[in-house]
């Protein structure tokens, strides 16, 4: 007997009872201002301009940083030429342990970095805690690793650094996309100024600190803070050799295309719309989890998410039966409980973004299901929901989302699924799920994405390289392939 | 008395005048087709076409088709020594062309085992990463170099499986559509390598604003050309290769290359 919805989430609220259970802020101290983090020190801007970065689970304001002007990212820039000399020359065992030591202060100040990073961006604590900072330790781990190694990385060429390199991330994983920018690019030997996000630049300001602490030499690392006027200056600067972007396919193509002539390098990581593959012959208890983790993971705020399910159509009706069941258990609320499954939109205008886009897809003739759920009052929130009846052509099916928001179609043969998985100009990621071992294989042969979770989804490793196909953008992170974006091969 | 060849643009498999009608006579005497926007777009079409069936072949497969190439090339070496114009650079030019095919042929089954690799993950996963062909790959030959610049990245690209859009040399294009004669000769299937002639001014833009054009190479651009195409190649987020003509190593297979990573659980 099939149990109602109204069921369902009576049965949700019996079980999940829990109690509050919110993760202490009183060691953490964030300053009321921040400057810009140039040379080794913190300075204030030339600019004298700020803004206010505000917790989006409660809409106060955190703290206020710099926006930085053309003046402060010249001196960044400027900072960060000078100390390449050194840095590039500086014997590689030391730039080694440079970066091992990073390494280990993020695990000491892991709390801290974990609590700071959902304050600031909205996710929940147990990702930030469980996923987040300790990636990012790793990947500074894995890269100190390869900073003497690197002729072994490359061989029959001498790697050379390449020299400044401006470096733009995004808000999703402000830490951790900091982790993949800085960690292979000091390694290898260069320099860099990064901008973090408008949104969620704190755990960056923190890890100004963390390289004080580490007594890393002066602007071998530089941050400026800003928005996209601040990313551009950093990326256009004439000295800056090598870009490298995580952000929107919008963005990316406007820096490809503002950059083009310079003879600047380039990688871009961006947007993605991936399609999670279901089987009839799947383990439907794990796929399911599979799913939720693959697009409700981070409130969807990933570009590698599964925001298109496609499951075969002999098992849909069960398949979206369990999968709705399991969204009403999905706890929403303050990102600071441990037990928040589903934190805040990171911003008021993401929230819009993804309310239009759901607000076409209803218009455009899909079925939105959302389970009961008690949005808070104050800050940004969206529900877990997901789209059945939905076809290839809405906007819902095209469009990065970036939010908790699944579409789900349906296809009978494997080529259908490889077909449809395919039809899209994105190629970062896909998911599998199937018994059938030569089904994996030949799935993932076809497969035109980066990344291929097979029975499996939204796992990241420094080790493993990642990146897209297509408008997903191209060079990879992680992984001895990580390093090759930031070397001159001779 | 002679039996002239008619210069042809190589599309599909086959050898077509320019759907435009129109010719130029690059060197004053022979009457080679001045492609148009259309045929290149058709030939993006049948490249696209091509693509998931050249992929597919067994890198042995491919390996042995582009060491037949070299084999036909090598078979009318006197012919194209005298398309370059004879003497030692043109013997010389002819033998690199020759020898990159043959040293090209023997990577296709190598490449995966030089840059693919099995990823120590922190976790009970096994992860490995393998190279997979980019696509529509559109290749310009460099003007200074027709034949061996244009095979330099050719073999490349083919080797890794990638398909091909290639604009012969302007100002002496004959070298490459007789490579089209080669290649028709060579078992390269329809559609997988497309070579087209005619004025670069008209059908660069095109290219490298293409939507379904996965990357282009631009080691025969000068600085103004790579300028414009990196600003239109924006638009589709395609890969610009800029390694110099005298590359010819591993990197630059790879340059038309994915990585593609694949995980999957461990357990019982």
């Amino acid at each position: 007997m099939a149990i109602t919805k109204k069921q369902t989430a009576e049965l949700a609220k019996q079980v999940f009872e829990y109690a509050p259970a919110p993760e202490a802020i009183d060691h953490i101290k964030i300053q009321p201002r921040y400057g810009l983090f140039i040379g080794g020190r913190m300075v204030d801007a030339h600019s004298k301009k700020r803004f206010p970065t505000i917790n989006p689970a409660t809409e106060k304001t955190l703290s206020e940083v710099a926006e930085a002007d053309e003046v402060d990212v010249d001196r960044a820039v400027k900072a960060a030429g000078k100390a390449f000399d050194s840095w590039s020359h500086l014997s590689a065992s030391r730039r080694a342990r440079y970066l091992f030591r990073i390494s280990r202060l993020i695990q000491e100040r892991s709390r801290e970095l974990a609590v700071v990073e959902t304050m600031d961006g909205g996710k929940p604590i147990k990702e930030s805690r469980d996923v987040d900072i300790p990636l990012s330790a790793a990947h500074f781990f894995y890269y100190a690793g390869w900073a003497d190694k690197l002729e072994w990385a490359f061989p029959n060429r001498k790697p050379r650094p390449i020299g400044v390199a401006g470096q733009v991330i995004p808000w999703n994983f402000p830490l951790l996309m900091l982790a993949w920018k800085i960690a292979p690019a000091l390694a290898a030997g260069n320099t860099v100024v990064l901008k973090p996000a408008e949104t969620t630049p704190l755990s960056a300001m923190v890890f100004a600190e963390i390289c004080m602490q580490a007594e890393l030499p002066p602007g071998v690392v530089n941050i400026v803070t800003g928005a996209g006027k601040t990313g551009f200056l950093v990326v256009s600067h004439p000295h800056v050799k090598k870009v490298a972007f995580t952000g929107s396919t919008e963005v990316g193509k406007l820096i490809q295309r503002a950059i083009a002539g310079t003879g600047k390098r380039l990688t871009l990581e961006l947007g993605g719309k991936a399609a999670n593959i279901v089987f009839e012959d799947a383990p439907l208890d794990q796929a399911v989890e599979g799913i939720v983790n693959g697009i409700y993971f981070n409130q969807g705020h990933v570009c590698c998410a599964g925001s298109r399910l496609l499951v075969q159509e002999s098992i849909a009706e069960p398949l979206l039966e369990k999968l709705k069941r399991r969204l009403s258990t999905l706890r929403l609320g303050d990102p600071l409980d441990k037990n928040t499954d589903i934190g805040a939109i990171n911003s008021r205008a993401q929230l819009e973004k993804i309310q239009g886009l759901v607000e076409s897809g209803v218009e455009e003739g899909a079925e939105l299901y959302q389970p009961e759920c008690v949005l808070p009052e104050r800050g940004f929130w969206f529900p877990p929901s997901l789209f059945t009846n939905v076809s290839q052509s809405y906007r819902i099916a095209r469009e990065e989302i970036f939010g908790p928001v699944l579409s789900v179609l349906t296809f009978r043969t494997p080529n259908e699924a490889v077909e449809k998985a395919n039809n899209t100009p994105y190629g970062l990621s896909a998911g599998v799920w199937t018994d059938k071992g030569s089904r994996i294989l030949w799935m993932a042969e076809r497969l035109r994405a980066g990344v291929v979770w097979a029975n499996t989804f939204n796992r990241f490793d420094p080790t493993s390289p990642f990146g897209g196909y297509k408008e997903s953008g191209f060079g990879r992170e992680g992984g001895v392939h990580g390093l090759l974006p930031y070397v001159e091969l001779t | 008395m002679d039996v002239r060849k008619t210069y042809k643009l190589f599309l599909n498999g086959e050898f077509v005048r320019s759907e435009s009608g129109r010719a130029y006579r690059p060197d004053g005497s022979v009457n080679v087709p001045r492609g148009s926007r259309k045929d290149l777009r058709d030939a993006v079409r049948a490249a696209r076409t091509a693509f998931p069936g050249w992929a597919a072949r067994t890198a042995m497969n491919r390996g042995q088709i582009l060491y037949r190439a070299a084999e036909m090339l090598d078979g009318r070496a006197a012919q194209f020594l005298e398309l370059l114009g004879g003497g030692v650079r043109a013997r010389r030019a002819l033998d690199q062309s020759v020898e990159a095919l043959v040293w090209y042929a023997g990577w296709t089954d190598k490449l995966p085992q030089i840059t693919g690799t099995v990823n120590p993950v922190a976790g009970p996963y096994f992860n490995f990463t393998i190279p997979e062909p980019t696509g529509v790959v559109a290749i310009v030959a460099p003007e200074e170099s027709p034949l061996l610049g244009l095979v330099r990245r050719l073999a490349p690209a083919l080797c890794g499986g990638n398909v091909v859009i290639a604009l012969a040399a302007e100002s002496s294009p004959l070298a490459a559509l007789t490579l089209a004669e080669v290649l028709a000769t060579s078992d390269v299937p329809a559609g997988v390598v497309n070579i087209i002639s005619g004025q670069r001014k008209e059908l660069l833009p095109t290219l490298a604003s293409h939507m379904d054009v996965n990357a282009i190479d631009v080691a025969g651009c000068n600085g103004n050309e790579v300028k414009a195409i990196e600003e239109s190649a924006a638009g589709n987020i395609k890969r610009v290769i800029k390694l110099t003509q005298r590359e010819q190593s591993p990197h630059l297979i790879a340059a038309f290359m994915e990585m593609k990573t694949v995980w999957h659980p461990i357990g019982v």
